[in-house]
């Protein structure tokens, strides 16, 4: 038996969450001795996937085919479904984002087995299995059993950290057996988007609001961003103004994140907003009114122009990255 | 063309939470029930395609797991636009049990797509799409972005990784939609409103399903320490780096 | 008795509530300061059936009733009271007025468009000498046969220049007093009329009021409402529809601040505590939450009488009286909550303090509304 870790591929490279994925299975693993093993679909480099031997990961299937670089939501479901039957695997953990959740729901019917999407901690219990998952938009923590046997998680990003554990990974070729691999689904036109962090992967998001006052003036949010290599986001009337693009609204109603650092600039802090941050390691808020909500969620405080502190902001990091290299 | 749109209840955004029955059940007492704000973008891209004459959506009809509370939500729904509603009569359980109603329901039916939004407001599982369309062994396109149609095949733009993709499905899909679907949600109008109960409402018995996982216990979440005031961007990138060390 | 909303009444009052919140805030400020009509807003509550809300839907109305109407009033006028009394004026004086009292051939040709709120109307009764004291009218419309010919001017006229019809009061007969005063509709493009500049208003900026000179004016004996002499009559009748519009835009006034003093109450913090713990401030908030309740009864009750078919003159005219004179303590009220905050633009509660004040003076002042009761009481109707 086994744990198995659905291990994202994004153009050959892997995501942190990846590594934390591999840490959270193997802290399960340790407490019912069983291993980790991963799986990978689509070309990724074995140095690369080394890097998941450092967080307690012993084995990778690798299934390097180029017919499947291409996700067909369908087409996946049933390789993960065969590399759980190949290692007998109990648990299945996939990253909670729009991949993940868009294989796992479906392994879960042909499985029958119970599906827990943004799980917040270790399980609490394995007979029954008990976890804690996000519930009401992060209003709420719900405890959740599945009486399945086998049983599929999301865990969130930064809902466990990740602690080292060094394995000796071994890598696996793994050949599914699918006919008719992408028989319904045919790619019609692709476009990449422009180099930049992606908001859903990045590290440390640079938010912008209303107090921002205009679509010009988030060049300066831009500006900080790329100091810090951040991925730029914002609150919803920004969205809603076409300030910005609509991908790029975080909250209730947009993209839920989870990076290590959120800057709310100009961001007042409606329930509706922080319900999309309240993964964050760090929330950063700066605004012109000492009583903004944001406060009442954030680590840190900046009361102040924003127009005057961003830019200084902007030198300051730029100064602090330059004597960190 | 046929679509239907899976919306589901939720509590308006701006409710409070809170539980009873010693934490295992949502205090629904003074909750006011909306449309779930994603399922609420699907319905009016859907309901804008039908009045589209470049599209060839001409029939958009609802389709919600739920007792008899959430009819006025229905209605809501034929007030901006849907021509149909069912109701499965049934409280939804788990993600499993919902899909499965809804697929019940489904099977078999001609339709060009089938919308859900990408999650619930309530529950967060954002897995009803999926199951569904395992359920009815169809296509699932993720993260769907926007509909344009090359002819009457109907192209999907989804989000990816790294870009945008466009791609086309033979037979039905089960899209689950995003942000950027639709604007904002329609405002429904008058005629609307007063042609709302004179749309049909259905309401079919649901079958026999076990959820596959049972929510126990709720708990608020933790609270939040204190915000550090800070004076200077000096301070912040100080703090940030020695004291919180994220830098 | 029962309190409990109709769906329909609830999705209305969310359909308007989303607007105002969503759409009417973005621009609301920049409207006031610069006194710019908002066209475009206009259109698009035309499109969701507002601007004839109240018409029969075979008028191409969208057939809801007066309560729905309160609801939706008070949301829009929460946020910006000059779409209020744009839509009030529309549907509660133009479009009312002639559906109850036009012919069939009036209503094809001029209620359909403004119920479909293609085009807006005005309701031109009040004069340089005759506000208050609406029977002494001086406009002038001379019967001339098969036509009349209008001479005079009408003063503080709401859509004055945005109006494309015209509901016109004007004396034909001294002689027989008010009893001479007929109402017609009047193209507003009609040769011989002027506009005069666009007032300067201390508040409702976002309206475009106007006073309109007739020099001249041929109308059609076709476009008279009601019989010869009806005019004053219509006047006075349908203005007791407008007051439940009006005492409606008032209550939203003053719910609109109340709702911002709360939220502010709630955040601003004094002496370590938000001021909402302060008894001066929390009693301050439970008068306003109190007083507005007490104005929302009245004119849901007024409202409620005329969706029965019963008078609704009087409850109409407590109505507005005291939703007016209230939305003026309430806001004067929430300003002072705010501090020097509500004394600029950005926090909206000293707008919607200018804008109150209007509520008490126009379709009738307090004063006048006063008489409406006290009569009453005299002739023992209440």
């Amino acid at each position: 038996m086994s744990i198995l870790v659905y291990i994202r591929n994004v153009g050959g490279q892997l995501k942190k969450q990846s590594l934390e994925l591999s840490a959270y299975a193997k802290a399960m693993a340790d407490a019912l001795n069983l291993d980790v093993t991963g799986l990978v679909i689509g070309t990724m480099a074995d140095g690369e996937l080394k890097k998941l031997g450092n967080y307690g990961m012993s084995r990778v299937l690798k299934v390097d085919d180029e017919q499947y670089n291409q996700r067909v939501n369908r087409v996946y479901t049933r390789i993960v479904e065969q590399a759980v039957n190949k290692t007998d695997a109990k648990y299945i953990l996939f990253p909670d984002n729009a991949q993940g959740k868009a294989i796992a729901p479906r392994l879960s019917v042909r499985l029958r087995a119970g599906f827990i999407p943004q799980v917040l901690d270790l399980p609490s219990s394995f007979e029954p299995f008990t976890v804690k998952k996000r519930a009401f938009t992060g209003k709420a923590i719900a405890t959740v059993t599945a009486h399945t046997e086998r049983v599929i998680l999301t865990p969130m990003l930064n809902s466990f950290g990740l602690p080292e554990n060094a394995q000796d990974l071994e890598i696996q070729s793994f050949e599914p057996h699918i006919e008719e691999p992408d028989s319904r689904l045919e790619l019609v036109g692709k476009q990449l988007s422009e180099e930049g962090v992606q908001l859903a992967d990045a590290d440390i998001v640079v938010s912008g609001g209303r107090g921002m006052r205009s679509s010009e003036n988030f060049a300066m949010l831009e500006e900080l961003a790329a100091t810090l290599g951040a991925a730029t986001a914002c609150s919803r009337p920004v969205a809603d103004d076409g300030w910005r693009p609509a991908d790029e609204h975080v909250g209730q109603t947009g993209k839920i994140i989870a990076p290590n650092i959120y800057f709310a600039i100009g961001i007042s802090g409606a329930i509706q907003h922080v319900a999309g941050v309240s993964g964050a390691k760090c929330i950063v808020g700066i605004n012109s009114d000492p009583e903004a909500p944001i406060f009442e969620v954030a680590d840190y405080g900046l009361v102040g122009d924003a127009f005057q502190i961003v830019p200084e902001l902007n030198e300051v990091f730029r100064k602090h990255m330059h004597e960190k290299k | 063309m046929r679509v239907f749109v899976c919306m589901s209840y939720v509590p308006d955004t701006t409710t409070k939470i809170r539980f009873k029955e010693a934490n295992t059940q949502l205090d629904d007492a003074s909750i006011q029930w909306v449309i779930n704000p994603w399922d609420e973008l699907a319905l009016t891209r859907a309901v804008e395609l039908k009045y589209d004459a470049a599209s060839p959506v001409d029939e958009v009809e609802i389709v919600m797991v739920g007792g008899v509370r959430c009819e006025p939500i229905l209605r809501k729904g034929l007030a901006i636009g849907a021509d149909k509603a069912t109701r499965i009569d049934v409280e939804p359980l788990d993600a499993f049990q919902t899909a499965t109603q809804l697929a019940t329901y489904l099977q078999g039916k001609d339709c060009g797509f089938i919308v859900c939004g990408i999650e619930s407001g309530d529950y967060n599982e954002a897995a009803v799409g999926g199951m569904l369309a395992e359920l009815l062994d169809y296509a699932s396109v993720s993260s769907v972005s926007s509909v344009q149609f090359d002819g009457d095949a109907p192209v999907y733009q989804r989000d990816v990784a790294n870009g945008k993709e466009q791609v086309k499905v033979d037979g039905p899909a089960v899209l689950i939609v995003q942000k950027g679907f639709a604007r904002v949600p329609k405002i429904p109008n008058m005629r609307g409103i007063m042609t709302a109960r004179s749309k049909p409402l259905d309401v079919i018995p649901a079958i026999e399903v076990e959820p596959l996982v049972e929510f126990v216990e709720y708990a608020a979440p933790p609270a939040k320490g204190r915000v550090k005031m800070l004076n200077t961007p000096e301070e912040l990138v100080r703090s940030l780096s020695d004291e919180a060390k994220l830098l | 008795m029962n309190f409990q909303l109709t769906e329909e009444q609830i999705m209305i009052q969310q359909a308007a509530r989303n607007y105002a919140q969503r759409e009417l805030i973005q621009d609301v400020i920049e409207r006031d300061e610069k006194a710019i009509y908002p066209t475009e807003h206009i259109r698009n509550l035309a499109e969701l059936g507002f601007l004839g809300m109240l018409v029969d839907p075979k008028y191409d109305g969208g057939g809801m009733d007066t309560v729905s109407y309160v609801l939706a009033m008070e949301e829009f006028s929460k946020v910006d009271s000059s779409i209020g009394v744009i839509i009030s004026v529309n549907n509660s004086l133009v479009c009312y007025g002639l559906e109850k009292y036009g012919t069939e051939a009036q209503k094809e040709k001029y209620l359909k468009p403004l119920a479909r709120g293609e085009i807006t109307g005005a309701f031109l009764l009040s004069e340089p000498g005759a506000g208050s004291d609406a029977t002494s009218q001086q406009t002038k419309a001379t019967d001339m046969g098969d036509h009349y010919l209008v001479n005079g001017v009408k003063n503080w006229i709401t859509n004055g220049n945005t109006a494309s019809v015209y509901l016109l009061m004007a004396q034909t007969d001294p002689g027989k007093g008010h009893h001479g005063i007929n109402a017609l509709i009047v193209d507003r493009h009609a040769e011989g009329i002027t506009l005069g500049p666009h007032e300067n208003k201390m508040g409702m900026r976002s309206s475009d009021t106007h006073s309109v000179q007739f020099t001249d004016v041929k109308v059609p004996k076709a476009n008279r409402i009601g019989e010869d002499g009806f005019g004053f009559k219509f006047a006075m009748k349908t203005l007791e529809g407008g007051r439940i519009g009006i005492a409606s835009q008032a209550l939203g006034i003053a719910s609109g601040a109340y709702e911002l003093a709360r939220k502010y109450a709630m955040e601003r913090k004094t002496f370590g505590k938000p001021i909402i713990r302060h008894q001066a401030i929390a009693f301050k908030l439970a008068d306003m939450a109190t007083e507005i309740e007490a104005a929302r009864f009245l004119c849901l009750k007024a409202a409620w009488l005329k969706d029965q078919g019963q008078p609704y003159g009087i409850a109409s005219a407590m109505a507005k009286q005291y939703a007016a004179d209230m939305a003026m303590r309430v806001t004067t009220e929430a300003v002072q909550i705010h501090g020097g905050y509500g004394y600029v633009k950005e926090y909206h509660v000293e707008r919607l303090m200018r804008d109150a004040k209007l509520t008490q003076i126009y379709e009738g002042t307090s004063e006048i509304q006063k008489i409406v009761v006290s009569r009453a009481i005299e002739s023992g109707d209440i």
